[in-house]
């Protein structure tokens, strides 16, 4: 089988296989959950058994329900953030190549001040003034990954608008917009594309640190990173309960990352050369 | 030399500013202002007007801003809304165990990874790399809590080697201290260690495409004598600002890891602080933690100025 023309690796099926599962867990979760995600079924943390696959969390709800609801959230979180994210980073990046100097400018140096700051600690203080809810967070990590992908989105623009074609076409009289939908992006894409799976990676790690600091994704709602803190003192008992979320959200990040290295090798070699992957 | 030097130090200077301006107008975005949020809905618009005045918050916010940078300078931020405590005496000893606990971790993680990294290149494509590539891998793609939980099981929960709680208090021996904290170092290690001992090996591997590296092959040197000797000392810029850099990641990992293990430093105060809404500590907090992010990669450039005689030439 062949995806856009070219043969996965092995690991890069490993990796897509993964991405299936996750996904499909994610949108059929109702109809999987063995238990409602906040109905508590069992226990304090009662160890597996027959009914419990996994035993129970801290307040005797059934972990694997709590895991197969929290795909929904922390996958969906993650998701949404990472589209806002490409679409002010590249319209921005695009615009900074495109538009003249001063746009350059002035984009550019508000990125470079963002981002001589770590982002855990820009998004911390934003939470601190704003509160934390869902839409903050998605709003408060998007605008500050998309610095990230202003800069490649920039770079790679760069290279594109000095070329003859995007000359002509601003000859022509064609708008500024008209040039970056129509001549820089399809040119951009591929690049673009890989990044989009690492900063997927990076924001999905970001969203289940600050669950985990208990700043992210708020009860009553599951979610893999705030699973490891309501579940940690567990930890010292010898038992498993913060592992599992820990686990699955480590397993999601490998699996993208065997894709994105694929996609990154198709971009290395020319194409021609992609018969003997 | 001097002047370049001097001019990257004084760009530091204006980024440290600009994140100043950052950090002091993020929280005068706030739909009202500070004291609507202590106060609550049910303020009364007298007791509102005198709880502003009593915060200084009816002047104007250019006029506060100076008043609360060059207090700041001073190390003087102020007092915490939440408790009334003098910001600057509960973030001193915390930061003395932050630095405590990061510099730990350097002392671990800068050696193993340089020379990791060092000895990946040396055996580039072989077992030793490809398992070291692997390895690395996989600590990064991990949550920092899923390695700190890792640790803990194993060397606290299942062989009683180490505790789980890194409580330390002001009258601890030193010896001790390092006990009690060895478990969030090391899982500080791990998570810094990766990122450098990758980017030594890819450092040394493009020193190894240069053109006077394969005249050193053929001459007849050994592979680990090429790189001791020849490669080794060209790849040292890199290699150094890849440490600074790294050592600012600490940074960002030290709030997770200090959540988990209860350790009393700034990044555990900084949460706190964020979800009580306490705004002068978060921002007393933020400055410190981008002052010393931007310091350290002041010093990185510093650092691969000093070392890499082509880029003492101004461009």
């Amino acid at each position: 089988m062949r995806i856009f023309g070219h043969k996965p690796s092995f690991s890069a099926w490993v990796g897509l296989a993964i991405i299936t599962v996750y996904l499909l867990v994610a949108l059929l979760a109702p109809w999987l959950a063995p238990y409602s995600q906040s109905e508590s079924v069992g226990g304090t943390w009662d160890p597996p058994s027959g009914d419990l696959l996994l035993g129970a969390d801290n307040i005797g709800r059934d972990i694997l329900s709590r895991l197969i609801y929290g795909a929904q959230m922390t996958i969906g979180v993650a998701l949404l953030t990472t589209i806002l994210s490409f679409l002010m980073g590249t319209t921005l990046g695009f615009l900074a190549a495109v538009g003249g100097p001063k746009i350059d400018m002035v984009l550019s140096r508000f990125v470079d001040v963002i981002l001589s700051i770590p982002l855990l600690i820009s998004a911390l203080i934003i939470l601190s003034v704003f509160g934390s809810s869902i839409p903050v967070l998605i709003l408060t990590i998007a605008i500050l990954d998309s610095t990230r992908v202003f800069r490649l989105a920039r770079a790679v623009a760069m290279n594109l608008a000095v070329l003859e074609y995007v000359e002509v076409a601003k000859l022509r009289g064609e708008g500024l917009f008209w040039v970056m939908r129509s001549e820089i992006l399809p040119n951009a894409a591929p690049p673009l594309i890989a990044e989009f799976g690492l900063r997927f990676c990076f924001n999905f790690l970001f969203v289940a640190g600050l669950s985990f600091l208990g700043l992210g994704i708020q009860p009553p709602y599951a979610d893999w990173g705030g699973m490891v803190r309501d579940n940690a003192q567990a930890i010292n008992f010898g038992m498993f309960a913060p592992l599992w979320p820990a686990i699955a959200i480590a397993v999601m990040t490998i699996g993208v990352n065997l894709v994105v290295d694929w996609i990154l090798s198709i971009n290395s070699r020319p194409s021609g050369a992609s018969a003997e992957m | 030399m001097l002047r370049i030097i001097a001019t990257r130090a004084v760009l530091g200077v204006l980024t440290l500013l600009a994140v100043s301006v950052l950090i002091f107008a993020a929280t005068e975005i706030l739909p009202g202002d500070v004291a609507s949020a202590v106060l609550g809905q049910g303020a009364t618009p007298d007791a509102l007007k005198v709880f502003r005045h009593e915060l200084g918050l009816d002047r104007p916010a250019y006029v506060r801003y100076f008043e609360w940078l060059s207090g700041a300078v001073r190390g003087d931020f102020g007092v915490a809304l939440t408790n009334g405590r003098i910001i600057i005496d509960e973030v001193r000893p915390r930061f003395i165990n932050t630095l405590f606990l990061a510099g730990y971790a350097a002392i671990i993680a800068v050696p193993l990874s340089v020379g990791l990294g060092i000895v990946a290149a040396i055996n580039e494509g072989k077992f030793v790399d490809k398992l070291a590539n692997i390895l690395t891998l996989m600590t990064i793609s991990v949550p920092e809590f899923f390695i700190a939980y890792l640790l803990i099981l194993f060397f606290a929960v299942d062989n009683e080697w180490f505790p789980s709680l890194s409580t330390v208090f002001p009258e601890m021996g030193l010896g001790e201290r390092f006990y009690v904290t060895t478990l969030p170092a090391l899982a500080l290690t791990m998570l810094v260690a990766a990122h450098m001992l990758r980017m030594t090996r890819t450092s040394v591997l493009s020193v190894m495409s240069q053109p006077y590296i394969e005249m050193a092959f053929l001459k007849g040197l050994s592979r680990s004598r090429v790189i001791l000797k020849h490669a080794l000392p060209n790849a040292a810029a890199p290699i150094i600002s890849v440490v600074a850099l790294n050592l600012a990641y600490l940074i960002v990992g030290v709030v997770v890891i200090e959540v988990v293990f209860v350790y009393p430093g700034i990044g555990q105060l900084m949460v706190d602080a964020v979800s009580k809404r306490d705004l002068p500590v978060v921002q007393a907090c933020g400055l410190i933690f981008a002052g010393a992010f931007v310091g350290l990669n002041t010093l990185a450039d510093i650092l691969a100025i000093l070392v890499n005689p082509r880029l003492r030439k101004p461009r």
